[in-house]
């Protein structure tokens, strides 16, 4: 099945949005990875490379994104990766929760998951 | 070591004393309107890229560039690992047979658009791409159109960055962390323009030195810099 890589800044954020988005996913691989790998912010391309890895069963990774340099870093571990993977440009943990649940359908694509990913920009709060 | 290999590998020193030296400078440039951290970033980063090349056994030139880039990917914070590291990365393949004038321009070429791709900034945009893309176009332009040595190509290439290091001042940015401030990035250069003209340099350098050219010839001020409609409308 299509897995998932939550890429943030913050190790702790990535976990925990991870975290939520596994309550929904059932049995969606949900890598979390962030962090500069000497504790403190950033995101480090070869780590990201390494959670599309262990994310991929052969279906391919929809990769979810914070800001910034976490776009472009994992821009650029999907150029190096030989994994199938796509970033979707949605918010990261709301992106997250629903490509979780697509992921689960039995019918689920990279695409198909990247799309209800990419949904979550227009959900309302108020 | 072949000649090349070890000729990119000094170079890749080269850049990192530089970029050491010009740390204050470099930092000072992006407090002004980014997070000050490009001069500590780019110092790190490169001297930890030298340490790495220095170590290589007897590589090819594209080897030495594509390890730069990776350790370039792992070491640099924020924006500038991408950036920087994976340009060098992926353009790396067009060395692969070696460096002449032809690959070097393929490389240029490559590298440029990597940066464009991934950072999504044209010139004008208040960022390295003003050096950038006025270097690689007089670059591509000095050795294909005028027919001129790589050396002397290359030097105009590093005049042409030198105004587009010049021509971020005045501007306001649109892209990157200085474009939060509006128009208050208005009157300050660009610290990565600034610091890739520093890496233009000392290639230039290099490249004097291995192909043994008493003075860097005297350049043409007339060669263009800023490209007009056709690149700054693509998208």
């Amino acid at each position: 099945m299509v897995g998932l890589v939550v890429v943030s800044h913050s190790r702790k954020a990535a976990e925990g949005i991870a975290e939520v988005a596994a309550e929904m996913g059932g049995d969606t691989r949900i890598e979390p990875v962030g962090g500069d790998g000497q504790g403190g912010f950033g995101t480090v391309p070869d780590d990201i490379e390494d959670a599309l890895a262990a994310a991929d069963d052969g279906d391919g990774v929809v990769v979810l994104v914070d800001l910034g340099s976490a776009v472009m870093n994992a821009d650029v571990a999907i150029e190096l990766s030989d994994v199938e993977a796509v970033i979707a440009d949605a918010p990261v943990l709301e992106g997250a929760v629903n490509a979780a649940v697509a992921a689960t359908s039995p019918k689920a694509t990279v695409e198909s998951v990247r799309e209800q990913a990419e949904a979550a920009r227009d959900v309302d709060k108020l | 070591m072949s000649d090349e290999g070890a000729a990119v590998v000094a170079a890749v020193q080269a850049v990192a004393e530089r970029l050491e030296a010009e740390r204050t400078h470099l930092t000072d440039l992006d407090s002004a309107i980014g997070d000050a951290d490009h001069g500590g970033n780019m110092a790190r980063g490169w001297k930890a890229a030298a340490e790495e090349v220095a170590a290589l056994d007897d590589p090819d030139p594209a080897t030495v560039v594509k390890t730069a880039g990776k350790k370039l990917l792992s070491e640099v914070g924020g924006a500038s690992g991408p950036l920087y590291g994976g340009s060098l990365v992926f353009a790396s393949p067009e060395l692969e047979d070696g460096i002449t004038a032809e690959t070097a321009v393929a490389f240029a070429e490559t590298y440029l658009e990597k940066v464009q791709d991934r950072g999504d900034a044209r010139v004008g945009d208040k960022t390295m791409v003003d050096a950038l893309v006025p270097a690689v176009h007089t670059f591509k332009k000095s050795v294909e159109t005028d027919d001129l040595p790589p050396v002397e190509a290359l030097a105009k290439a590093v005049a042409a960055a030198e105004r587009g290091v010049d021509f971020t001042v005045p501007i306001r940015a649109s892209k990157g962390r200085a474009s939060y401030l509006g128009w208050r990035s208005v009157g300050h250069q660009d610290p990565g323009a600034t610091s890739t003209l520093y890496i233009l340099e000392e290639l230039l350098a290099a490249a004097e030195e291995q192909l043994d050219v008493a003075e860097t010839p005297p350049v043409d001020a007339t060669s263009p810099t800023i490209p007009d409609g056709e690149e700054a409308a693509e998208d």
